[in-house]
């Protein structure tokens, strides 16, 4: 078989159950592509030995009948993940030289389902950014230019690297992560699926932590019945997070039916933001024409605190991560500066601190530890969390209403260039996440589908938004619009 | 509200990151911008609206008040940047 690397996980599941490829040929193709593509910086780490290893294993699986769907799969995995004995660095210079002595929930779960692993993904630091570009490694490069213009852009972020080798074919299907955005909106970039479960389906245990209240791991991968497969294969009860709920997992994949007959579908007014770009709204209502041809009610909706989701956010996810990164202070694992004489153990954490961080991360640590101070607490935290319920409201009137998804746009644009935010501030660059990072807030599942290609050729992506635990339903109608825009499209390779 | 350079300072303190002096005033002008931003939520009635505490309603779940893991020392100090005897190493913070 060629270009063993372009197959979904359906493909290679079915390809390698019928004998007419292994795991061994798939990995090897995969880091052979890998091996070429340093200009993309999408993989951080490598792990041949392993991939080579875990590939052997799955083949002999195979050959024996015992083998789940994702059994010899070869996969990346974000550098949030803390994999046993390999680099786990969360894109962080403070934890340069962690070598975990544990396996997260997560990758335990791909694994002992007989996924391989071909190394570690780039990623914004400690998952905060929406570009990619506050990595200690350097940017992720998305594998789409603008038409002949070789202008390197950005895969998204905070999973930009899992979006790049995605997009890239460097692997088959990658983990991500989401606390405001940072699995849907990368997917939205380089013209993928990418899918945030609802808050507690995966469990969050060995992922290094950003605002435990809002992060959830998913599925980064070409279409969306492997999101489907890989979703099942990463959910679940897992009594290491209070959080993850002990519910059964379906079989999303069986959810794919494609009918969404007499579903009906949101479409949320706040989301027309002013100053979008015509072909966002475009592509929305393109979608939006898509469903309704598919049997779909479309109902117009209203949500009505949308606008204050972002500043709510940027008080809720701060404040946890200056409370989950207080534990990087040089004493039990990463860099530790070296100290002057006389220094003490404050100067110590001090410095450690300051060298570890980059500086999108000190920043929000300290807006964190600001809102969360003497004096502000009520003001900036308290009032951002009883927003927070307000816009859980929102979503739980709409559903009462018996909408069954919502539809929006994934992204205010098409992904950027690389460095073209840099002089600008940093809201500028938050308002990335004004679509996505909603459902975050309210702990929905959400998922980004390509739909469309701007003026230059550049991907553009919708979001869907689901009941809570309803993801197979979600998923069904994600895979309806993804059938119907047919979005084929694959970046002529440059690198 | 404007973050002044006293104020950026003190948080830095409470974060525990070293920030140089002349570095301070932009950092109370990204703040003050940051903030400003935040504010926002000072337009929303929120009146008789309990703070979230979690999504999903739930009660954590209880488990047996027992010792399930242990005699890990080598593990836990493996990636110290300072062991000494089995212990994890500062400098000294008692005069």
């Amino acid at each position: 078989m060629s270009d063993l690397t372009k197959l979904t996980i359906a493909q290679a599941r079915d390809a390698m159950r019928k004998g007419d490829t292994s795991s061994a040929e798939i990995t090897s193709a995969c880091l052979t592509a890998i091996a070429g593509a340093d200009a993309l910086g999408a993989f951080v780490h490598h792990t041949p030995e392993i991939a080579q290893a875990q590939a052997a294993a799955a083949d002999t699986r195979i050959k024996a009948g015992d083998a789940p769907d994702m059994c010899g799969i070869p996969l990346g995995i974000k550098d949030l993940f803390c994999t046993k004995g390999v680099p786990s660095q969360a894109a962080s210079r403070i934890l340069e030289g962690f070598k975990p002595e544990y396996e997260s929930t997560v990758t335990t779960q791909l694994f002992d389902a007989g996924a391989v692993m071909l190394g570690k993904l780039n990623m914004d630091e400690f998952a905060m950014g929406s570009s990619n570009e506050t990595s200690v490694y350097g940017n992720a490069v998305n594998p789409w230019r603008r038409g002949n213009d070789d202008t390197a852009l950005t895969p998204g972020g905070s999973s930009g690297g899992s979006a790049s080798a995605v997009a890239a074919d460097l692997c088959l299907a990658a983990t991500g992560t989401d606390t405001g955005g940072s699995i849907r909106q990368p997917a939205a970039f380089v013209g993928i699926t990418g899918m945030k479960p609802t808050y507690g389906r995966v469990s969050r245990w060995g992922i290094v932590a950003f605002a435990s209240s809002l992060d959830q791991a998913g599925p980064m991968t070409k279409d969306v019945r492997d999101a489907a497969i890989m979703l099942k294969a990463m959910a679940g009860h897992d009594p290491l997070d209070s959080t993850s709920a002990d519910l059964p997992v379906p079989d999303f994949e069986a959810a794919l039916t494609g009918d969404i007959r007499g579903k009906a579908i949101g479409i949320p007014k706040e989301y027309h933001m002013d100053g979008m770009p015509e072909e966002i709204e475009q592509l929305w209502a393109d979608g939006t024409a898509m469903l309704k041809d598919a049997g779909a009610k479309i109902v117009d909706i209203t949500l009505p605190h949308t606008k204050y989701a972002l500043p709510a956010y940027y008080v809720i996810a701060p404040a946890e991560a200056s409370s989950n990164l207080a534990r990087y202070d040089g004493v039990r694992f990463g860099h530790r500066a070296k100290l002057a004489q006389g220094d003490g153990i404050t100067e110590m954490y001090e410095k450690t601190r300051a060298e570890g961080f980059g500086p999108e991360v000190q920043r929000r640590v300290m807006v964190g530890t600001y809102v969360l101070s003497a004096g502000f607490y009520d003001a900036y935290y308290n009032r951002a969390r009883r927003v927070r319920a307000l816009i859980k409201q929102d979503f739980e009137k709409v559903f009462a209403d018996g909408i069954d998804a919502i539809l929006t746009p994934a992204t205010p644009s098409a992904a950027f260039g690389l460095g073209e935010m840099t002089d600008a501030d940093p809201i500028q660059m938050y308002l990335n996440d004004v679509f996505t990072v909603t459902v975050n807030l309210a702990g929905l599942p959400g998922i980004a589908v390509p739909t469309g290609q701007d003026k230059q050729g550049l991907p553009l992506g919708l979001q869907l938004i689901g009941r809570p635990w309803e993801e197979g339903e979600l998923l069904n109608v994600a895979y309806n619009l993804e059938q119907s825009a047919g979005f084929v499209a694959k970046p002529a390779k440059w690198w | 509200m404007s973050i002044d350079t006293e104020t950026a300072r003190r948080v830095a303190k409470l974060a525990r990151i070293k920030v140089e002096d002349d570095a301070l005033p932009a950092l109370a002008s990204e703040f003050s911008a940051i903030l400003g931003f935040i504010e926002q939520l000072n337009e929303v009635d929120v009146d008789g609206v309990e703070p979230m505490t979690s999504v999903t309603p739930q009660r954590l779940k209880r488990r047996a008040d027992v010792v399930t893991d242990g005699d890990q020392q080598e593990a836990v100090l493996k990636n110290a940047p300072d062991a000494r005897e089995g212990f994890f190493a500062v400098p000294k913070v008692v005069e």
